[in-house]
């Protein structure tokens, strides 16, 4: 086992590895030399000068960024005799149970392929570039067919699949006893309870102040709200990922956001970044990939039907075409149990076939898979901004949301969680809906998967997802969808069918979401 | 909210009239009204709401303002484009097009409403040629009017959110109790609407494209219905707030109550001032990329069909509020200013927000208009409506 220490210099080896040969680096380089013409300058003391110079200029705090961006994506310590699969995840049914559900996609996708008789990728002809080159901000006026295309898979697939899981270590009996779990989830992972969840969230407490609850109309801007949209200007003109992302847990103010989102992402405005985007733009007008239908016909089923969304169309294709493109999201692999999925191509000369990671990025679409991004283009309007925090927010966050994992942030145990939470405080509900036919994660699946984006209003979705980021967990998911099931209550106790607790259901839109966490969490008695 | 009003049939007695303008051109002069009856139109109404009458009574009003309190008073009221009545101005009509050769601009009947017979034109050989053609005169049989037309210069930055193709129109509702001394509410809901296709000034026969009534958007080939091409105007205030900025954000909409208000005041001298009438005025305000509200036009009879249930939620708490203003019950002190979803705006002078002890710290007024910003009317009406005498409290 390695000892504390031993791993700390472990990861710091990683950080300085990954961080060399990056623009920051150059950067950083390149301001040290300009540092030694400055007269302050002294022989003896050169490094700390140079140090001091470097602190004062802000070129300390992006470094101080950079490594803290590092920390949030680094993998699990690991045995130096482990295989990377084993740290990724180190339970073996989880690894089997995601093997195998990659190989369903990968398959539908390659019959989907097969069956059209669509390329899975084709290099484009010159005068259908240039159109696409004319056409780039407005590719939602096209209407292509898309009636052959399905979807590779849509949540509900994906939530069998989790159901389908067992631990082969664990005997579960059919009976259902106070003891037993009722829900759909039969493996047994540590989920945090209320007392514990409590300590982990305690600036959501009652004696906390919150965007989204003391902000509201009659309660007095000098409370609270004006103080912390002050503090909130100071964080952002400091630069400090640290500091914005424990702002971030009260709540960003609507006129901070885009900057204070941007800066725990450490998603910079450099050049580095825009000439990343214009390559994956450029990408995307050479090929045209099969998976592009795939993300088009998402679109159009799902943000452009939305009341709010279906404003930002072209930005959603201009976003995920060339995340689809991204090869640097398969450094996401490192920590992500999934494995990217492979396809053989045809390569040019006809007689081999080559396994290559398609889609390049090894993210495959799925249904509903552009509301991750719909709600950030409310505070982003420059795509390639847009594109690199949807990007940082996948890598972090939203991938946890479609893999197999024991992580406390994914799916499983967020799935675990709400239905455990549900049946230690509303015991009651769920034997009900139990016995209905109606079993609750049936209906919060959903949710949980897109992170309730397009199911609430998007000021409450925004306010949801700070939390997120100021936590760095998406638990705050799985407790809110628990926190919904509390607030209904009353409803749901009524109903006799599954459609019928669907309907109860069916619009979160006026929901507020803090009271109803804070209740949930702090006013409950446990 | 209990209310127990019965409709009258025929030729029965009424106290409360929702009546359409051409019922009113025909009985206003004729009816009698007690003292309690209210209508909901005033008798010249068209002096805000028929684009050349509107034109007119502000390019005066301008005159005004820039003779007594001088120009950059006078350029307060610069939020109409440049535009002039035809036949009458034809002639310093043509003098300012040439001034600004490849400018579009944009023709409108002056008293059709749901974006009948406008369009679009960038050469006089356009307007020339429509001249002569037959189908105007069609129209002009139907105007009693021999000035029929406005010629607007068109708006040709409009914003447009997510960078790219939607242009937009922001409707917003204004309930006017009194011209003299002005009383004008400013209702805290309102909307965008949003064209259908793209926007580009390459497509200027598409009619679809430019015009953002709903109406015209109705037609459009490619119409669909469960689109909803409108925004609340929260989400439009939340979604400017999060791109440029709280402050930003406050001046436009101070901007836009600037508008309503001179507007307003730009006719109040011309409007026949009957206790009886109120009446609902939409406004159609659209915004170009600099952020700058620019007024389109006023409609005395907004439509108030809904094109969606939340539309349809909005359109009924808006009427609802409006008959709680108009106060046929007598329930309102008149000291009121908030009732429902209706801000006071303007009481024969600006109004401001009731400063609480806790906000003295802060020595700057804070108008009391509220566009855009929750709208929790139940619980406001719940507060400030007493029940009736005898009547348990819900």
């Amino acid at each position: 086992m390695l000892d504390e220490s031993a791993e700390l210099s472990v990861s710091i080896t990683q950080i300085v590895q990954r961080l060399k040969g990056t623009h920051l680096h150059s950067q950083l380089e390149k301001q040290a030399k300009e540092c030694l013409h400055k007269p302050e300058i002294k022989l003896e003391t050169l490094k700390d000068d140079v140090r001091r110079l470097l602190k004062a200029s802000g070129w300390e705090r992006k470094l101080q960024n950079a490594v803290y961006r590092e920390l949030h994506i680094l993998p699990p310590p690991r045995h130096p005799r482990a295989p990377p699969e084993h740290t990724k995840e180190p339970l073996a049914y989880m690894r089997k149970a995601q093997v195998n559900w990659e190989k369903r996609i990968l398959k539908s996708l390659n019959s989907m392929c097969t069956e059209l008789g669509i390329p899975l990728a084709r290099k484009r002809p010159v005068p259908e570039q240039n159109e696409l080159t004319n056409k780039w901000n407005e590719m939602g006026t096209d209407e292509p067919d898309l009636s052959k295309f399905r979807p590779v898979y849509a949540p509900k697939d994906f939530l069998e699949v989790l159901v389908g899981l067992k631990n082969p270590n664990n005997e579960r009996s059919e009976d259902l006893t106070v003891r037993s779990h009722w829900g759909l989830i039969q493996v047994s992972l540590n989920v945090r309870d209320i007392p514990q969840t409590r300590e982990m969230y305690p600036e959501l407490g009652l004696t906390y102040g919150q965007l989204g609850i003391d902000d509201h109309t009659h309660v007095p801007p000098d409370l609270f709200e004006s103080e912390h949209i002050h503090i909130g200007k100071k964080v952002v003109s400091e630069h400090d990922s640290a500091a914005a992302q424990q702002y971030s847990r009260q709540g960003c103010p609507t006129g901070l956001r885009a900057q204070l989102w941007s800066l725990i992402l450490n998603t910079t405005d450099d050049p580095e970044a825009i000439t990343h985007y214009e390559q994956l733009k450029a990408r995307v007008i050479h090929h045209d990939l099969l998976v592009d239908n795939l993300i088009y016909k998402d679109v159009k089923l799902t943000a452009s039907n939305d009341d709010y969304y279906f404003v930002f169309e072209d930005y959603l294709y201009q976003v995920l075409l060339c995340f689809s493109r991204d090869t640097a999201v398969l450094e996401h692999f490192n920590y992500n149990c999934a494995t990217p999925p492979k396809s053989c191509i045809q390569s040019k000369s006809g007689s081999e076939q080559c396994a290559v990671v398609y889609p390049p990025n090894g993210v495959i679409p799925f249904h509903g898979f552009s509301m991750y991004v719909a709600p950030l283009c409310f505070l982003y309007n420059e795509p390639s901004k847009l594109y690199s925090v949807f990007r940082e927010m996948y890598i972090r966050y939203f991938f946890r949301l479609h893999s197999v994992s024991s992580h406390p942030s994914g799916i499983v145990s967020l799935c675990l969680q709400f239905e455990r939470l549900l049946q230690t405080h509303l015991p009651q509900l769920f034997y009900h809906l139990r016995e209905i036919g109606a079993q609750p994660l049936r209906i919060a699946f959903k949710w949980i998967v897109r992170a309730f984006s397009g199911y609430l209003s998007t000021d409450q979705l925004l306010l949801l997802w700070d939390r997120i980021l100021g936590y760095d967990s998406l638990e705050i998911v799985a407790v809110l969808a628990a926190a919904v099931f509390a607030f209904r209550a009353e409803n749901l106790m009524e109903v006799t069918s599954l459609a019928s607790a669907e309907a109860v259901l069916a619009d979160l839109s006026t929901l507020k979401v803090m009271p109803l966490l804070q209740i949930f969490l702090f006013a409950t008695s446990v | 909210m209990y209310v127990c009003w019965v409709e009258v049939k025929d030729d029965g007695e009424w106290d409360f009239n929702w009546c359409d303008v051409g019922w009113l051109r025909e009985n206003f002069d004729h009816s009698y009204m007690e003292e309690h009856v209210r209508i909901s139109h005033f008798r010249n109404h068209y002096e805000l709401t028929r684009k050349n009458l509107m034109v007119k009574n502000l390019k005066r009003y301008r005159k005004t303002l820039e003779r007594e309190a001088g120009r950059l008073e006078a350029a307060r009221c610069d939020f109409f484009p440049c535009t002039f009545v035809l036949p009458s101005e034809y002639h310093i009509f043509v003098e300012e097009f040439k001034r600004s050769p490849g400018s579009t601009w944009i023709m409108k009947p002056v008293a059709r409403s749901q974006g009948k017979g406008i369009f679009l034109f960038r050469k006089l050989k356009d307007i020339i040629d429509w001249r002569k053609d037959g189908s105007r005169s069609e129209e002009q049989k139907d105007e009693a009017q021999v000035e029929s037309y406005v010629a607007q210069r068109y708006i040709e930055n409009p914003y447009l959110i997510a960078g790219i193709s939607n242009t937009f129109s922001l409707s917003i509702f204004s309930l006017l109790d009194l011209y003299i001394p002005l009383k004008a509410w400013l209702y805290r809901d309102g909307f965008a609407r949003f064209s259908n296709t793209r926007f580009s000034l390459s497509s200027i026969d598409d009619q679809y494209v430019h015009l953002t009534n709903v109406a015209v958007q109705k037609t459009a080939p490619d119409y669909d219905p469960e689109k909803g091409c409108k925004w609340q105007m929260q989400q439009l205030r939340q979604y400017l707030t999060a791109k440029h900025g709280f402050e930003t954000v406050q001046t436009l909409f101070k901007e836009i109550d600037n508008i309503f208000i001179r507007s307003l005041i730009s006719v109040q001298k011309t409007i026949i001032n009957d206790k009886h009438c109120f009446e609902l005025y939409g406004y159609d305000i659209l915004l170009d990329q600099d952020l700058k509200p620019w007024l389109i036009e006023v409609n005395a009879s907004p439509s108030l069909t809904a094109s969606s249930q939340e539309d349809y939620e909005l359109k009924y708490r808006l009427l609802e509020d409006t008959l709680h203003i108009v106060d046929m019950e007598g329930r309102l002190t008149g000291k009121e200013k908030r009732v429902g979803g209706f801000d006071l705006m303007w009481n024969d002078g600006p109004v401001y927000t009731d400063v609480g002890l806790e906000a003295l710290g802060s020595s700057c007024l804070v108008e009391n208009t509220l566009l855009g910003c929750v709208n929790d009317r139940q619980k406001q009406l719940q507060q400030l409506l007493k029940p009736f005498p005898g009547q348990k409290r819900t």
